[in-house]
């Protein structure tokens, strides 16, 4: 009774500090919104209007065709003709087009002949997401060239074949949820408890009868809660403007984001039991923080991943939680037939739960 | 049990790699009494106070502090214990209210009382302007008194002050010392750690802290008379020629100039040790008024701490 009214204590007196902390209640909200509207707007792995040059020596019928169809697909923006396909090198060296497109003048005589490519693709392959999409075009599954040769004109279609209404923020705000809850839980926990430390206030409340349990969880309650909000915000916002589907049950979803939540705080509470200042555990939060963002599946597909770097990502909280909102969301999935997530979530919380729980004394030394 | 001793240690001593910042501490301090801890910064003072509260694993030896044993058991001494820290560790972005009543919440004072408890340490803590008032924006004597409230609010029966006038006026201090004395008549030990003199004076018993190690122990008065110097006071016209003067002298231990006056140490098995200083003056030609005098804290304390010093060196 005395350990649960010493935790409320510790709670009421963090709430009472977090509501006269402006920029911290700021961020609560503002980071949710900014990152939202920024990758919601800019991340787009729907790419379109590539800047395109084209020499066309054939000239033909045909050729002409081919050009209007290249341009109705909306993936090229063409810019410039030029009159050679060393022209178009150039243009591409000088980062005047992304794409550049070689029409041999022999073109109508290719196009019949199954052995020799008819068309010529030159592609800016020091931005991957370009020559992927240059790879959609010729619509074959063959290894990356950026003068990849296409084949069949009537691949060149693949466009409306591969859905032009796909709308990335879609697939980004399930992810997005992950990544922000990730910032935001583990930099609240780790600097509020760091932040003690700096202050002296830790050194005062060690030497009250206050356990580290208490301290440590009654310090993390107001965030589960903030988490929570957030996570309606995010929710709110993705619905109003992104028109993000909410498939599956909203409750499933909060239940996977408890288990998130629980799972970077833990990781927070170890941050502060390392960091001395709170410069160090922002520092820390920023580490787990790009990979959660790289390795995660959020930006890059988690299959086409190095094993590697696949290992690494399943040992980080966000990967399981983005599977989870995903499939929640998006395929209407129920959060039963996820458990290996949940799973994965219980286990990081207990591991660093028992981590943070032996790194912290209530010593100074 | 330890009867009559609210902190009793043996060996006591805490290593910081190759520094021994406390080495090997035997300290006995009497319940209801204020015990004084004098030294310099880093004589060990704070890291005594926090290896007694359990903040510090000592590297050796033991104390009993309240009849419970440390290391190991700090847990069940903490409700016992009030803690006052060096540097201010309340919570500024909260009020004077505030933080007292989340004292009273993690002590688990009874509920009941508890607002009238608040009230009373207001009313007696000078702090009723500043009730409502975030403590980060008060003044240093009333952080000081608002953190000294907080120690006190759950009627500990031991308080540990870690240099706790550091930081405020001569007036607040001098209040401050009434506060303890009043606190100690309730019954209440108090283990003070200071580096002003007359602070130490008003201690009941104090030990002197240098470099770690305890040189002296007692209360003012005893240690006073066992300086083992004769304490010689010089009034001269020119106390800088006066102190050059006493510099050659080599039954002299030591001179300290104090604005017109110079305090001279002896040892004690110096014969006329008033004679020793004339000469030395006369044959210098120094005009100066000699007397002995009783030796002051601030004479015990060069006289200690002169050994460690010469180890130093």
């Amino acid at each position: 009774m005395k350990s649960l009214s010493r935790l409320l204590a510790i709670t009421k007196k963090e709430v009472r500090q977090l509501s006269r902390d402006r920029l911290t209640f700021g961020m609560i909200v503002g980071i949710p919104v900014m990152q939202m509207l920024l990758f919601g707007y800019a991340i787009n792995t729907d790419v379109r209007n590539l800047r395109t040059a084209i020499s066309d020596q054939a000239d033909t019928h045909l050729s002409r065709q081919f050009i209007a169809e290249l341009r109705e697909t909306q993936v090229v923006d063409i810019v410039a003709y030029v009159a050679t396909p060393a022209a178009l090198e150039e243009q591409l060296r000088m980062g005047e087009v992304s794409v550049g497109v070689a029409i041999p003048a022999d073109f109508d005589r290719r196009v019949i002949d199954p052995e020799r490519p008819a068309v010529h693709l030159l592609v800016d392959g020091s931005d991957p997401t370009i020559s992927n999409v240059a790879n959609q075009l010729r619509n074959m599954p063959i290894a990356f060239d950026t003068s990849a040769p296409m084949r069949r004109i009537h691949n060149i279609e693949v466009r409306p074949s591969y859905n032009p209404e796909r709308r990335t923020p879609v697939n980004i705000i399930p992810g997005l949820m992950g990544v922000i809850l990730t910032l935001t839980m583990m930099l609240f926990t780790a600097v509020a408890i760091v932040r003690e430390r700096e202050r002296g206030n830790l050194e005062l409340l060690i030497n009250t009868p206050v356990s580290s349990a208490e301290l440590m969880i009654g310090k993390v309650l107001p965030y589960i809660v903030i988490g929570m909000i957030q996570l309606a915000l995010i929710l709110v916002v993705g619905d109003v403007l992104f028109q993000v589907p909410m498939r599956g049950s909203v409750l499933d979803l909060y239940l996977a984001s408890g288990a998130f939540i629980a799972a970077n705080l833990s990781l927070g509470l170890v941050i502060s039991t390392v960091a001395k200042t709170q410069f160090q555990a922002m520092q820390m939060t920023f580490f787990v923080l790009m990979p959660s963002i790289l390795l995660s599946g959020f930006v890059f597909p988690f299959d086409g991943m190095p094993k590697f770097a696949q290992y690494l990502g399943e040992m980080l909280p966000v990967t399981h939680y983005i599977r989870l909102t995903r499939g929640i969301m998006l395929r209407d999935a129920a959060l039963i037939e996820l458990y290996p997530e949940l799973i994965a979530l219980g286990i990081f919380t207990l591991l660093a739960m028992t981590g943070a729980a032996l790194r912290f004394t209530k010593r100074l030394d | 049990m330890t009867g009559n001793y609210a902190i009793e240690s043996r060996g006591l001593s805490k290593h910081f790699g190759d520094l021994k910042a406390v080495s090997e501490l035997d300290l006995k301090v009497p319940r209801g009494q204020i015990y004084g801890f004098l030294g310099p910064n880093g004589s060990g003072k704070s890291t005594t106070i926090r290896m007694l509260c359990g903040l510090l694993t000592p590297t050796e030896g033991s104390a009993t502090v309240l009849g419970t044993e440390i290391p190991g058991h700090a847990r069940y001494l903490k409700p016992k214990i009030g803690y006052m820290t060096q540097k201010f560790s309340l919570f500024g972005d909260m009020t004077v209210f505030e933080n007292l009543q989340f004292m009273a919440e993690i002590y688990s004072f009874p509920k009941v009382s508890r607002n009238a408890r608040i009230d009373e340490l207001i009313e007696k803590y000078d702090l009723v302007d500043q009730r409502r008032q975030l403590a980060a924006t008060m003044s240093g004597g009333q952080k000081q008194r608002l953190a000294l409230a907080c120690a006190v609010l759950h009627h500990p029966e031991l308080l540990l002050l870690d240099e706790p006038t550091s930081a405020v006026d001569p007036q607040s201090r001098r209040d401050f010392w009434a506060n303890l004395f009043r606190l100690a008549e309730g019954g209440t030990t108090i283990l003070v750690s200071t580096h002003y003199m007359d602070e130490a004076e008003r201690c009941h018993r104090l030990a002197i802290l240098d470099h770690g190690v305890k040189v002296a122990d007692g209360t003012p008065l005893q240690l006073q008379a066992n300086t083992g110097m004769h304490i010689i006071e010089v009034l001269a016209d020119d106390p800088y020629r006066a102190q050059e003067a006493l510099d050659d002298g080599d039954a002299i231990a030591s001179v300290t100039q104090l604005g017109m006056r110079l305090r001279v140490l002896i040892p004690v098995q110096v014969e006329d040790p008033l004679g020793k200083v004339k000469g030395l003056l006369d044959s210098h030609g120094v005009q100066a008024e000699v007397r002995v005098t009783t030796a002051s804290l601030e004479d015990v304390f060069v006289a200690v701490t002169m050994g460690t010093e010469g180890q130093d060196a």
